[in-house]
């Protein structure tokens, strides 16, 4: 272990559900205990906390928990990067200690939205009793259903339509397809909200939100949270055999925003910040995407997960149907995605997901995957996105240890 | 008649409706919105253009879940139109599979969405397709 490189010393997730009798800070603090207790430390031993939570961004979740496990006087970084806030937090973590700055850092993401709907558009105000222009659009009206949608699952459908229209074959069905995979998956992890495996015909045959997406093929909202201790490799050789068998080499950790191109303001393109992200990500670390055992994409959406298929290059380009189709992305396959179940059945609790999306990965690492382990699991790669937009990506390492 | 005014101030009414644009005058990047300078290339200077009323729908969805207060079903658009894409509903066609594919010809029409008080009308535009 380099002394420059950055190590997962301890990690843990909540289970995702509905937690009605635990508040945010419940939430945080048994995945922030979890963190610690995995990696044999102890807030004392933190330098800096990346504190990622969305729908109550202005709340300081990071000073809430500190006040339950330990104001120790270390400095904190709310942040809020949509549904890329887990991963910012973990880069937040992950840049303090690779400037040198702490030799040890934690990074936190809680999210409750169970029962929480669709999360954008809002309700449509009543239409005024004298057209007046406002904002940046100068519309006299809301424009939600007037002009286009901003709803998720309808953006996100135009945004696999979009693939379907460059590259050609995609259809209700194969989009379906893999909401099925997905939900298959889930039927071996104990810790996503939904284990249901569902057939194709109810995945189709269910309520539809906005074509070519029904509700199965849609990220659950759920509650949950996900922490991560991360420590600098000369800092974890004077820990013990134990710890350094049991960490996890962060061999890449990137976070990019969307450069400008043509349509971007119309539709947000999640394409052209995810390849950024993963070009640079196997740039860092070295690998490239044959050599990875398993990953976790942000399927926000089951129309979402065919283009990352890829913006990650986990396929040629324009080739992520015949990828899919060719089976490679079941657990049995050659790369398998989303082993976890996905945003779609594991669920979503948005500031969670970046750091559970890792741990997922670190846990099948560390062999310690139980009935759902990726046999001899090596490397792997966690992706979120977040509209607006965010992309972040890690690339995991097991310890040669 | 009853007065108008567009849904937008990218929308231009008359006898020959269509959508503007504020074109960078430097790299040629388009906006629809207010602009503080450009996202491609950071200059601030703009000329307004006419956008093509004519286009191919690159991307859709057929919402039936929406908001409260939005009625559905509804179709949510991306039409490129002559290489600059516009956000859009596309009307006067049955929201369904069978009737809106990708790539399908459309082009702009406008439609009153409601009156005010002082009985101004408001003018929404999407985009039909071509033939009907």
């Amino acid at each position: 272990m380099a002394s420059d490189d950055l190590w997962i010393l301890g990690i843990h997730m909540t289970k995702f559900g509905k937690h009605p009798d635990q508040d945010l800070v419940d939430l945080a603090t048994e995945a922030v205990k979890g963190a610690l207790a995995d990696g044999g430390v102890t807030m004392k031993d933190m330098g800096v906390i990346g504190a990622g939570n969305l729908m109550a961004a202005n709340a300081g979740i990071g000073q809430q928990v500190q006040k339950q496990l330990g104001q120790t006087g270390i400095p904190v970084f709310n942040v809020a990067n949509a549904c890329a806030t887990g991963a910012t937090a973990l880069r937040v973590a992950c840049m303090a200690v690779k400037a040198g700055e702490t030799d040890m850092g934690l990074a936190f993401g809680v999210e409750k939205l169970s029962g929480a709907g669709l999360l954008s558009g809002g309700s449509r105000k009543e239409d005024s009793d004298a057209w007046t222009p406002s904002g940046r659009y100068g519309a006299v009206a809301p424009v939600d259903g007037r002009i286009g949608t901003e709803i998720m699952p309808g953006v996100f459908a135009q945004i696999g339509m979009e693939y379907g229209h460059k590259y050609g074959g995609t259809s209700f069905e194969l989009f379906a397809k893999i909401a099925e995979k997905n939900h298959s998956h889930s039927t071996l992890n104990p810790m996503a909200a939904y284990q249901k495996k569902m057939t194709l015909e109810e995945i189709m045959g269910d309520v539809m939100i906005a074509y070519p997406n029904t509700r199965p093929m849609c990220s659950a909202n759920c509650d949950g949270a996900a922490a991560a201790v991360v420590v600098s490799g000369t800092k974890l050789k004077t820990l013990s055999l134990e710890q350094q068998k049991r960490a996890v080499k962060i061999s890449a950790s990137i976070l990019t925003t969307d450069p400008w191109e043509e349509a971007c303001q119309i539709l947000p393109d999640v394409n052209t910040l995810t390849r950024n992200a993963a070009t640079q990500a196997y740039e860092q670390a070295g690998v490239g995407p044959a050599d990875l055992d398993l990953v976790e994409l942000h399927d926000c959406f089951a129309t979402a997960e065919l283009v990352h298929y890829d913006n990650l290059m986990l396929c040629e380009v324009g080739g992520a149907v015949d990828f899919f189709n060719s089976g490679a992305t079941w657990r049995d396959g050659t790369t398998p995605v989303n082993v976890s179940g996905g945003l779609e059945s594991k669920g979503h609790p948005i500031a969670a997901t970046g750091i559970a999306n890792v741990w997922e990965v670190a846990t099948h690492l560390r062999g310690e995957g139980g009935n759902r382990q990726i046999e001899g699991a090596k490397v792997g790669l966690a992706h979120v996105i977040g509209l607006g937009s965010a992309c972040g990506v890690h690339i995991l390492e097991k310890a040669a240890a | 008649m009853a007065e108008q005014i567009p849904l937008v101030d990218y929308l231009v009414l008359g006898d020959d409706p269509h959508l503007v644009a504020h074109e960078c005058t430097n790299c040629g990047a388009r906006f629809f919105d207010r602009r503080n300078a450009c996202a491609s290339c950071g200059q601030d200077g703009f000329t307004t253009v006419d956008i093509d009323t004519s286009g191919e729908v690159r991307a859709f969805t057929i919402v039936t879940f929406a908001a409260p207060g939005v009625p559905v079903p509804y179709v949510a658009a991306v039409v490129d139109c002559g290489g600059t894409s516009v956000r859009a509903n596309l009307i006067n066609v049955d929201p369904d599979p069978e009737h809106v594919t990708l790539g399908m010809k459309v082009r702009l029409a406008t439609e009153v969405i409601g009156a005010d008080a002082h009985g101004t009308e408001a003018v929404g535009f999407g985009f039909e397709p071509v033939g009907s």
